[in-house]
C-alpha cells in the first residue's frame, strides 16, 4: 500500500509548473481505505493534470509515522505541497469538498455551485 | 474488564497513584487495568494530577506512562510540572514516560466523508508498546470534540477508546472539562463508568479553595467527602481529614504549662500529652505569651513545637517574647522550634488545613500552637472554621500532639463564648481576662475547664515580667476582687490594720500584768496588815493569860494568907472559871 501512484494522463486545464504531494494515511486495507485510495485516484485524474504525486502510508505497517502529521483520523490526506499543508479526513466521497479542501477550486465558486 | 477482577474475589486491584493522601480515599489507588475521568473546570488541576500519576508511576512502582496531551505539547507540560520537581525530559530520556501531543486543528481539517479515529488507536498503540506503558493519559480528549465536527463518529470512536484501553490492560486517566450541569461538557462520564473524581477550585470571599470528591467507584469503597488538596512544591496532596473517628489512644502523661501556678492550678501537674488546649481572652491579655511559655519549656524538654502565627511574624514573635524573658530563637536554631506564618487570607480554610497537615507530617512536632484561630473569622463562617478546626484537632489527637490554640475574644461579648464555638473540642480551657479597676487594666487568668483533672477555680493574677509569666493570688475579700495596685494597697491596709491590732493586744496584755501585779501587791499588804492584827490579838491573849495567874497566884497567897480551908479554895476558883469562859 505504500507504493506512490504515478500519474497517467496529463489533462488539458493544467495549472502553471506546480507538482501536488499528496500523503494519505490509512490503517490497513479497510473499506474507508479502499475508497479513499480510488477516490483519490479519481479526483486527481480529472483536476490535476498529471501533476501530483500521491504516498500512501499504512499506519499500522509504520506507526510511528502518524505522530508527524498529526494523525488522528483514518483516511487521512495531507497536502504536503504546495503549501500551505492541508489536511482531508474522511474517504474522500465528497468530491465538491476533497476540492475545496485541496484548493482545487477556489471556495465562492464552489458556493455558487451549491446554490 | 474480565482481567480486572479475575485475580481476587474480594478486592478490585489497584494501581497506586502516588498523590499523598488520594490512595487512601481511594482506598489504594485507581482500579487497576481501567479507566477513571478526572474532571473539573479550567486551572483547578486535573493535568497536574494526571502528570504526577504518570510521574509517580514511573519513578515509584516501575510502570512507565503514556500521556498524550491535546491542549499543551511535550516542552510545554514539562515545562509546567517542573515547578512540581518532576524532571520530566530525564524521564522521557530514560523510556519511562512518553509525552505524545495530539494536535487537531478544525481549520486545517476538511470532512470528505467516512471516518474514523484509527490514527489516535494507533499512535496510542505505538506509543504504549514502545515503552510498555502501564499507565496511560488523555488530557483531554475531549479537545477532539472542538477539531473533529462529526460528533457521531467522535461519539462511537471514544466508546471504542476506552473499551480498547480496558482490553489493552492499562490504567488510564482521562480528563475533561467541567460543563453545565454535568460532570463534563460532553458527556465523558457516560463512557467512564469505573471512577470519577471530580475536581473544583472554589472561590468564597475572595480566597480559593481547592477540593477534590470521588464521584464514583465502581467495585469499591472510598471516602465520598470533598478532600482539601494542595499543590505546591512537593506536588499534589490530598487530605482525607473527615474519614478519622473517635477512637483515638489517649495519654495520661503530663506535661508542664511552663509556668509553675498554671501546673499548680491543674492539680500540680499540667496538661494532659495530646490534649488540646484553649488559651482565650480579649486583647492584650498575654495568650501569646502563655503560648511561648509553653513552648519554651517544651523545647527545654527537646520536644518538637510547630508554631502557626496567623498575625505575626516570627521575628517579631522573637522579640517580643525576649522582653519577658524567653529567648525562643535558641530553639530555632537548634531547629526545635519551627514557624509557620501565614496571613490567613492567603488561602482558604481547608487549603489552611491542608498546609497544616502537611507542615505537621513533616515536622512531626509534639507541640502544635495556633496563635490565633479566630483570623479564620476572615476566610470562613463559624460552622466552616468549627469544621476546620474539629479535623485539626482529631488529626492532631491521633497523632498524639498537644495544641494549643489562641483565641481573641471580642470586648464586650461573653469571655466563655468563642469566636468559633470550639468550647466543646477544648480539654482544658485557660481564661485570661483583664480587670479593670481604678484607672488600671490587670490581667487574670482562670481555669474555665479541664478535662479529666481537678483543677482550681480561683482567679490568679497574671503577671508579665522579664523572667517569663508569673501568677500572684488575686486578693479575694470582703472589698471584692482586687488586683495590681489595688491588690497592693489592700494588702498594705491590712498589713497597718494587722500591726495597729497587734499593738493594741500587747497593751492590754501588758495592763492585764499590770492588773496582776496591783492585786498581788494587795494581797500582800492585806496578809501583812492580818499578821499584825494576828500579833497583837495573840499579845493580848497572852496578857489576859499571865493576868488571869497573877490573879490566881493572889487569890491563893490571900487565901493562905487568911489561913482558909481547901472548899473555899475550891468555890473561888470555879467562879472564876466561868467569868473567863
Amino acid at each position: 500500500m505504500t507504493t506512490p501512484a504515478r500519474p497517467k494522463q496529463p489533462s488539458a486545464k493544467a495549472r502553471p509548473a506546480e507538482v501536488w504531494q499528496l500523503r494519505l494515511y490509512v490503517a490497513g486495507q479497510t473499506n474507508k481505505s479502499l475508497a479513499a485510495f480510488a477516490n483519490l485516484r479519481r479526483i486527481c485524474e480529472e483536476h490535476l493534470n498529471g501533476k501530483y504525486q500521491i504516498e500512501v502510508i499504512d499506519l499500522l505497517e509504520r506507526p510511528q509515522l502518524a505522530e508527524g502529521d498529526q494523525i488522528v483520523a483514518i483516511p487521512t490526506l495531507v497536502r504536503k505541497l504546495p503549501p500551505p499543508m492541508r489536511k482531508l479526513i474522511g474517504d474522500l466521497s465528497n468530491t465538491e469538498h476533497v476540492l475545496v479542501g485541496l484548493n482545487i477550486i477556489p471556495q465562492h465558486s464552489e458556493g455558487r455551485h451549491e446554490d | 474488564m474480565k482481567q480486572a477482577t479475575r485475580n481476587s474475589k474480594d478486592a478490585l486491584p489497584k494501581a497506586p497513584t502516588g498523590i499523598q493522601g488520594l490512595d487512601e480515599i481511594m482506598q489504594g489507588g485507581l482500579p487497576r487495568g481501567r479507566t477513571s475521568l478526572v474532571c473539573g473546570s479550567a486551572g483547578c488541576g486535573k493535568t497536574l494530577l494526571a502528570m504526577e500519576f504518570i510521574v509517580r508511576g514511573a519513578t515509584r512502582y516501575g510502570e512507565p506512562g503514556v500521556f498524550m496531551a491535546f491542549e499543551e505539547t511535550g516542552q510545554e507540560l514539562a515545562t509546567n510540572v517542573a515547578s512540581l520537581g518532576f524532571d520530566v525530559p530525564r524521564l522521557v530520556a530514560q523510556k519511562k514516560i512518553l509525552i505524545d501531543y495530539v494536535k487537531v486543528e478544525r481549520s486545517e481539517i476538511e470532512e470528505t466523508g467516512e471516518y474514523d479515529l484509527e490514527g489516535l488507536f494507533v499512535r496510542l498503540n505505538h506509543a504504549i508498546d514502545r515503552i510498555g506503558a502501564k499507565r496511560v493519559v488523555l488530557d483531554t480528549v475531549e479537545s477532539l470534540f472542538a477539531g473533529l465536527p462529526n460528533q457521531a463518529i467522535l461519539r462511537s470512536e471514544l466508546r471504542r477508546l476506552f473499551r480498547w484501553l480496558k482490553d489493552k490492560g492499562v490504567t488510564a486517566i482521562i480528563t475533561g472539562e467541567r460543563g453545565e450541569g454535568s460532570l463534563t461538557r460532553h458527556g465523558l462520564e457516560e463512557y467512564v463508568s469505573d471512577c470519577v473524581l471530580l475536581l473544583d477550585h472554589r472561590v468564597t470571599g475572595q480566597v480559593s479553595t481547592r477540593r477534590l470528591r470521588v464521584v464514583k467507584y465502581r467495585g469499591s469503597s472510598h471516602g465520598s467527602n470533598e478532600y482539601p488538596f494542595l499543590i505546591d512544591r512537593q506536588g499534589f496532596s490530598v487530605l482525607p481529614i473527615t474519614s478519622l473517628g473517635l477512637d483515638h489512644e489517649v495519654s495520661s502523661e503530663r506535661i508542664s504549662s511552663g509556668i509553675t501556678r498554671i501546673d499548680a492550678m491543674l492539680s500540680g501537674k499540667g496538661f494532659y500529652r495530646g490534649s488540646t488546649i484553649l488559651v482565650s481572652g480579649t486583647a492584650g491579655t498575654g495568650k501569646s505569651s502563655v503560648a511561648a511559655q509553653f513552648v519554651d519549656a517544651a523545647c527545654r524538654r527537646g520536644e518538637r513545637c510547630l508554631y502557626f502565627a496567623f498575625e505575626e511574624p516570627p521575628q517579631q514573635i522573637i522579640r517580643n517574647m525576649r522582653s519577658i524573658g524567653l529567648d525562643l530563637g535558641q530553639w530555632r536554631e537548634k531547629g526545635l522550634l519551627q514557624f509557620h506564618a501565614s496571613r490567613p487570607t492567603l488561602f482558604g480554610l481547608e487549603t489552611h488545613l491542608a498546609t497544616m497537615h502537611q507542615a505537621i507530617s513533616q515536622f512531626q512536632p509534639h507541640i502544635v500552637i495556633l496563635d490565633p484561630i479566630t483570623t479564620f473569622a476572615a476566610v470562613g463562617q463559624t460552622a466552616e472554621i468549627k469544621a476546620m478546626l474539629i479535623r485539626l484537632v482529631d488529626f492532631l489527637k491521633l497523632k498524639r500532639i498537644t495544641a494549643l490554640f489562641t483565641c481573641l475574644t471580642q470586648g464586650g461579648s461573653a469571655t466563655e463564648a468563642t469566636e468559633a464555638e470550639i468550647s466543646s473540642l477544648i480539654d482544658t480551657w485557660l481564661l485570661l481576662r483583664d480587670i479593670e479597676l481604678n484607672g488600671e487594666r490587670n490581667r487574670g487568668i482562670y481555669v474555665l475547664k479541664s478535662r479529666g483533672m481537678f483543677h482550681s477555680n480561683q482567679i490568679r493574677e497574671f503577671l508579665l515580667t522579664n523572667h517569663g509569666v508569673e501568677l500572684r493570688d488575686v486578693y479575694v475579700g470582703p472589698a471584692g476582687v482586687l488586683t495590681g495596685s489595688a491588690r497592693l494597697a489592700q494588702e498594705a491596709l491590712e498589713t497597718a490594720n494587722r500591726l495597729v491590732e497587734e499593738q493594741q493586744v500587747q497593751a492590754k496584755q501588758r495592763g492585764l500584768e499590770r492588773k496582776r501585779q496591783a492585786l498581788t501587791a494587795q494581797i500582800a499588804a492585806l496578809k501583812a496588815a492580818f499578821a499584825e492584827d494576828e500579833a497583837e490579838l495573840r499579845k493580848d491573849i497572852r496578857q489576859l493569860q499571865q493576868r488571869d495567874e497573877r490573879l490566881q497566884q493572889e487569890c491563893h497567897l490571900m487565901a493562905r494568907n487568911r489561913q482558909a480551908d481547901a472548899p473555899a479554895r475550891a468555890a473561888g476558883r470555879q467562879h472564876h472559871t466561868r467569868g473567863i469562859s
